[in-house]
């Protein structure tokens, strides 16, 4: 698959998007500001999770789990433990982690449909547990009380600006790691299992255990992803594991367009565009965000951003 | 020993609501290997439209049988116009379904509102069904014959006539099914449709005890994904073992440890897909 040259629509797309990323904070309303620091956490998501589906090709529908998991991980380090913020901020990544690799030891041997009833069912069991596994996860009230990122982690700073900032950076950290992911000998390897893993195999490469790092990695990033949510929210509920979480994210890399890093990201921020405008103009907009669902997968099946290219990424 | 055979029978009444739910999904995928999101969503509209006919009309049979048709139509024009098209793709049918399953939440909270209600008892099922210690509502073991005998039914259609040959020609290679002459389309769309309407068969059934509430669609959706993993996908024999399996450890792990009722579920789904990914009766 040869890259796609950065002309016409999609560099007006990168513009826009570097420029709302970039700046936009600095002259934008605390609204918007909340907004964007949402959309940042998201693309980080949406992009490991297409590590998984869009490079992979293991179309994982309980990619939510790890978010949700290191969420919940932070909240009760936090406040049951009285943990300080590196205790907090790397407990959260490693249990997401320990989570994954457990978990990437029950799939990775399963493909295609198999792989996303699997998931669904396991981040589904997940969600059940938050729900009523009370004593731990306070049930459908959630745990508040997350103290604030900066201060937690003593930087001189306040307001929602710095903490976006400091998201911002996380952000474009894993964003790099992830881009170097792919294209390095590890990310082809992947790509190769997505197009013929048989092929693959006979070519000596070990494709179980591609897979099972494919997932462990991806559950990683969507680890850090869920760490910085905890923060930016204040509190965890179940919502985060349920399957419309995990779908949401499934729609936002189909939507934006599997395999590109960059696809995932654009479909994080219309997303929560979307969610955000639609729910100030009608209570019905899960109604609406079905609606979207339809329209999209019947309208760019192979994601925007690969709208107008022919090769099936 | 009375505690053990109540919880026994409870656990087959959760297990029967449970197949009626689980073997249209798992005929669904055998046929068209559509992971179908909005599966929960059926049942909770057959609850629904029951609830509407049984208000007008009073009578439950008649709410059976215009939940049963009406959802089995709403199946049927959802994979002729919608999923059919994606035949060979299954990401693209998932998503389409989970559209639809956010549409008909969302639907049904706008005419029914959110109030929780239950369908009445049947007049003559009332009572309870008494044998030394053991009381057992009458209405809890109907469910549990009917939904064998619908087993039953499902089993002799699949084995005992063309139908079914056609249908399990199509579950194992649709290709060369559809190379002998079997209009492949045209069974899914009817499987779908079927399906659809035994899981709004199981809302009825389920009706007077679970009754309907927003958010029945998703709760009891994974219930039905267990099964049909445990027991393998596309296998009706599988969703029948995959129910009761199920039903039981639900109902035990809800009455004995009651915090981690849905983890007990974790357990026997992870050790059948170590030992068996394709689950109990699946094929690879």
């Amino acid at each position: 698959m040869a890259p796609r040259a950065l002309n016409g629509w999609r560099m007006g797309i990168v513009v826009v998007l570097g420029l709302a990323f970039g700046v936009g904070p600095l002259i934008l309303s605390t609204y918007w500001v909340g907004l964007l620091t949402q959309m940042v956490i998201l693309a980080m998501l949406a992009m490991s999770l297409d590590l998984l589906l869009g490079y992979t090709g293991l179309p994982s529908l309980g990619h939510a789990a790890f978010f949700g998991v290191s969420a919940y991980a932070v909240a009760v380090l936090a406040t049951g433990y009285g943990a300080g913020f590196w205790a907090c901020f790397l407990g959260g990544i490693i249990i997401g982690t320990l989570l994954a690799a457990a978990f990437g030891l029950i799939v990775s041997h399963v493909r295609d449909v198999y792989f996303l009833m699997i998931t669904l069912a396991l981040g589904m069991v997940l969600w059940g547990l938050s729900y009523r596994w009370i004593p731990v996860t306070g049930g459908d009230n959630g745990i508040s009380g997350i103290p604030n990122l900066l201060t937690h982690a003593g930087i001189p700073l306040t307001g929602g600006v710095a903490f976006y900032y400091v998201t911002l950076l996380i952000f474009a950290g894993c964003g790099m790691l992830m881009r170097l992911l792919v294209r390095s000998p590890f990310g082809l390897t992947l790509r190769g299992i997505r197009e013929n893993e048989g092929r693959m195999k006979s070519l000596g490469f070990n494709t179980w255990l591609h897979c099972y790092l494919s997932y462990v990695i991806s559950g990683a990033f969507a680890s850090v992803a869920g760490v910085v949510w905890a923060y930016y929210n204040g509190f965890v509920s179940p919502t985060y594991l349920e399957l419309t979480a995990s779908s949401e994210l499934f729609l936002m890399v189909t939507l934006g367009g599997p395999a590109t890093l960059i696809g995932p990201v654009l479909g994080a921020a219309a997303i929560v565009l979307l969610k955000n405008v639609m729910s100030a103009y009608t209570a019905r907009w899960l109604f609406v965000l079905g609606i979207v669902y339809i329209v999209a997968i019947l309208g760019a099946p192979q994601g925007v951003w690969n709208l107008g290219t022919r090769e099936k990424t | 020993m009375t505690y053990l055979i109540t919880q026994t029978l409870n656990g087959l009444f959760s297990a029967a609501l449970l197949f009626l739910i689980a073997s249209g999904l798992t005929l669904a995928f055998g046929v068209m290997k559509i992971v179908n999101i909005a599966h929960g969503s059926f049942y909770m509209l057959g609850v629904y439209v029951a609830y509407t006919v049984v208000l007008r009309t009073q009578s439950l049979l008649l709410g059976a049988i215009v939940a049963i048709l009406v959802v089995a139509a709403v199946g049927f024009v959802m994979q002729r116009f919608f999923l059919r098209r994606f035949g060979t793709d299954p990401l693209a049918q998932m998503m389409m379904t989970m559209g639809f399953a956010l549409m008909f939440r969302d639907g049904a909270l706008m005419i029914w509102g959110g109030d929780p209600f239950t369908l009445p008892y049947p007049s003559m099922l009332r009572g309870s069904f008494e044998a030394g210690d053991v009381v057992f509502p009458l209405y809890r073991l109907f469910v549990i014959v009917v939904a064998g005998l619908v087993g039953l039914g499902l089993w002799m259609v699949n084995d005992r006539t063309l139908i079914g040959a056609r249908l399990r020609a199509t579950v194992d290679d649709p290709e060369m099914a559809a190379a002998t002459g079997i209009n492949v389309a045209m069974l899914s769309g009817l499987v779908f449709a079927a399906g659809a309407g035994l899981a709004a068969f199981g809302g009825v059934m389920g009706g007077p005890i679970l009754g309907g509430y927003a958010g029945i669609d998703f709760d009891l959706l994974p219930l039905a994904f267990v099964v049909v993993i445990i027991g393998g996908m596309g296998s009706l024999k599988g969703a029948l073992v995959g129910s009761i399996v199920v039903g039981m450890l639900d109902n035990f792990g809800k009455a004995l440890v009651p915090e981690l009722s849905y983890f007990t579920l974790f357990a026997p789904m992870v050790i059948v897909l170590a030992l068996k990914p394709t689950g109990l009766y699946g094929k690879a």
